[in-house]
């Protein structure tokens, strides 16, 4: 067994270890209590949470759809300013983006009354708000290898625009269109923060709120394990249904040169096309601006954000550095050497908190250590070892490619040299990969930084992060309280995320 | 049957400037230099790219502002070619109705060019599931149901084995002499140029520098320029 196994071994047990103990206690309770605790109560929250999750996947999928064929259609001025602005979201602490949406269409908004933001509506809004622009930067990657071939050989067989999106478009993005809309179902299940603050009681809530409440304010643990149970089957079935159909996905060999396009010059075209990126930033933009605008005059300097601010950073650098370590070791682990069981069993580690989100697990780990310790003094190393796991999916989306790359071209030079161990880590290794590692840990920070679920679940009085900050204030009515310190947070997401994208555009 | 009269166009820095005559019935090759401008040469007359200046006629009618698809041309690339999720047969059969509302006739025209290139058997094939030249085939059969006097070809057949290549191009010449076909063809692999063209057009830093019959191009008594290319 050489260093490198035990390296994996121990990565994977100790994952396997965390989700045993957020598991286990949860099988146990439900089968000890049965459906005692099955009243009316638990389907209807089921209902709802995939209701919301349908719609939400519907309305992103529907709309990032024409916005990314509009995007990969057309050059115009701006352009790489309006897809910043959609990677913007994907930043934003939930929680942050949640006060902007309440700032504009809530009750004292500017376009306040237009419909109600409590309740589904709300809901929705948000999450197409996170995921819209998600779904279309993902279908954008996938028209943006389409060789230039493909539009050449339409244009010379004189394809009209829905043509072009039959034969070329639709069948580059088909096999991934579902996978990214059970990704973006997961989040919108496993949504927290959205439907804590804009859902609305028993008649607006999901599992994954319900079993909030059931551990925080009713002290029920039963309740909890029986609705995290329901929660962990959704997402697994879901899961196995998303793994069927991810089909092979056929990549071509992406051309630096803009591709030139040839369809869509009528002006109907060209209407509908700006029309889309027009809604898509009408969506994004208003909370955004709402969020720097109310936010920038009124942030109070006083020692409780300063001491969320040190928290946040404390536990961020934390599970940072455990979410980078554990996920280095595994996508390491399923590089090519390596045998496809294992692969697979990595690749599950690594998703181990979209199948179990962060209240499922935090239920099993509450119901086992509240027999043996007081877990609000484990409150902190819970937090940080949640925020880790939930930052592994993506550290692992970002270590994961520049490692089988780094693989391919330098294992057999290396080994022909005898190179191995920590010389190759210094040598080779470090230097190759500080990019990507660097932005797998600011990734890992970021996730930790707006994270308000595990904070919810175990934070308290002396435990508080800028996200419980916001919650505190906004719970307390001082809404300009909470503006600024979302102002806050945002600058340090922003901070963070801008150092991020410019590393990786070095690779 | 292809002019080209003092056509610019302007790569990144580089501004090209092209003069072309190419007779109906002719088949020349053009060979240069990378980067010298061959493939835009090609992608000018099939109305890929525009030019900011002087004029591009197919068969004397004026190209100017006329789409791919309305030109007397069909042009072959060097790799996508075809459609990797349709089958042979449909990859072909949108050279004929790009909407697939195709009579017994053109289903007869169709099944006709893929056993002319020797496709027949592997109609229902993917792309993805046939070899390289097999792939290219598919190009030839579509442009032969297309049915337009102007073939372009940008190094179709680069990637393809000497005896596999020498294949192709009398599959090509073949088709030349049936239709009278004009073509014009990119390549990087000299030999080829002088098996099938009648004449070489010899492009260099954005310009046709020379056009000469393909015995004189290959002799000792070709400007230097081609000499050190082709040493």
């Amino acid at each position: 067994m050489s260093y490198r196994d035990i390296r994996i071994g121990t990565a994977l047990g100790l994952i396997l270890i965390a989700v045993a103990c957020g598991f286990l206690p949860l099988l146990w309770l439900g089968l000890a209590y049965g459906f005692s605790g099955f009243d009316a109560y638990l389907p209807r929250v089921a209902g709802f949470t995939l209701k919301q999750a349908f719609f939400s996947t519907f309305l992103s999928l529907g709309l990032a759809l024409p916005v990314a064929l509009a995007f990969a259609r057309r050059q115009f001025a701006g352009r790489n300013a309006l897809l910043k602005l959609f990677s913007i979201p994907l930043a934003l602490p939930a929680i942050v983006a949640i006060l902007g949406i309440l700032g504009v269409y809530g009750n004292n908004g500017k376009f306040g009354g237009l419909f109600p933001v409590y309740g589904l509506t709300g809901i929705l809004l948000a999450h197409v708000f996170f995921n819209m622009p998600l779904a279309a930067r993902l279908m954008l990657t996938r028209l943006e290898t389409i060789p230039a071939e493909n539009f050449r050989l339409g244009a010379q067989l004189g394809f009209t625009r829905a043509q072009v999106f039959r034969y070329i478009e639709w069948p580059q993005l088909a096999p991934a269109v579902i996978g990214i809309a059970s990704l973006i179902f997961l989040l919108c299940t496993a949504s927290f923060a959205v439907v804590l603050v804009l859902g609305g009681g028993p008649q607006a809530t999901t599992l994954e709120v319900a079993i909030y409440q059931s551990l925080r304010s009713d002290f029920d643990p039963a309740r909890a394990a029986l609705l995290a149970l329901a929660q962990l089957v959704t997402c697994g079935i879901l899961i196995l249904i998303a793994g069927q159909f991810a089909k092979e996905v056929q990549v071509f060999p992406r051309s630096l040169a803009h591709v030139k396009r040839y369809d869509g010059e009528s002006v109907y075209a060209k209407m509908l096309d700006y029309a889309a990126l027009g809604v898509a930033t009408f969506i994004i933009l208003p909370p955004l601006c709402n969020v720097v605008a109310t936010g920038v005059t009124r942030i109070e300097f006083d020692s409780s954000l300063l001491r969320a601010t040190l928290t946040s950073f404390g536990i961020g650098i934390c599970s940072g550095s455990i979410g980078l370590l554990l996920g280095w070791v595994l996508a390491d682990g399923a590089g090519p050497r390596s045998g496809k069981r294992l692969r697979a069993a990595i690749t599950l580690a690594c998703l181990a908190s979209l199948i179990m989100p962060p209240a499922v697990l935090a239920t099993g780990w509450f119901v086992t250590l509240s027999r043996f310790v007081d877990v609000s003094s484990f409150a902190v190393a819970l937090v940080i070892i949640l925020n880790a796991l939930m930052a592994l999916p993506f550290v692992w989306s970002a270590l994961h490619p520049a490692l089988v790359e780094n693989a391919q071209r330098n294992d057999t030079l290396c080994a022909s040299l005898g190179l191995k161990g920590f010389a190759r880590l210094r040598l080779i290794d470090f230097p190759v990969l500080r990019k990507p590692l660097l932005l797998a840990f600011l990734m890992a920070v970021i996730v930790s930084l707006g994270d308000l679920s595990a904070i919810s679940l175990f934070g308290s009085d002396s435990l508080v992060t800028l996200p419980s900050l916001i919650m505190r204030q906004m719970g307390h009515y001082r809404m300009d309280a909470a503006a600024g310190t979302a102002m806050v947070l945002t600058t340090f997401c922003f901070v963070l995320i801008t150092l991020a994208q410019s590393w990786s555009r070095e690779q | 049957m292809i002019t080209l009269e003092a056509v610019q166009f302007r790569y990144e820095a580089m501004l090209m400037h092209f003069d072309l005559q190419v007779a109906r019935g002719e088949f020349m090759a053009v060979i240069g230099p990378s980067g010298a401008g061959k493939s835009t040469l090609l992608s000018l007359i099939a109305g890929f790219e525009e030019p900011v200046s002087g004029c591009i006629r197919i068969a004397d009618i004026d190209m100017q502002g006329v789409p791919p698809d309305q030109r007397a041309v069909s042009m072959i690339f060097q790799d996508n070619n075809s459609f990797a999720h349709l089958d042979v047969w449909t990859n072909v059969a949108l050279g004929i109705s790009t909407s697939l509302n195709l009579d017994a006739e053109r289903r007869a025209h169709i099944d006709g060019a893929l056993e002319r290139v020797g496709l027949a058997a592997y109609k229902t094939r993917k792309p993805t599931e046939i070899s390289g030249g097999e792939k290219q085939r598919i190009a030839v059969a579509r442009a032969l149901v297309r049915d337009k006097p102007v073939l372009l070809l940008d190094e179709p057949f680069t990637a393809l084995g000497p005896a596999l290549r020498r294949e192709m191009l009398d599959l090509i010449r073949d088709i030349r002499a049936e239709k009278n076909l004009t073509i014009l063809m990119v390549t990087h692999q000299p030999e080829d140029a002088e098996y099938a063209a009648s004449r070489v057009a010899f492009v260099d830093a954005g310009r046709v520098a020379h056009v000469l019959p393909t015995e004189a191009f290959f002799a000792g008594t070709a400007p230097s320029k081609i000499r050190a290319y082709l040493a």
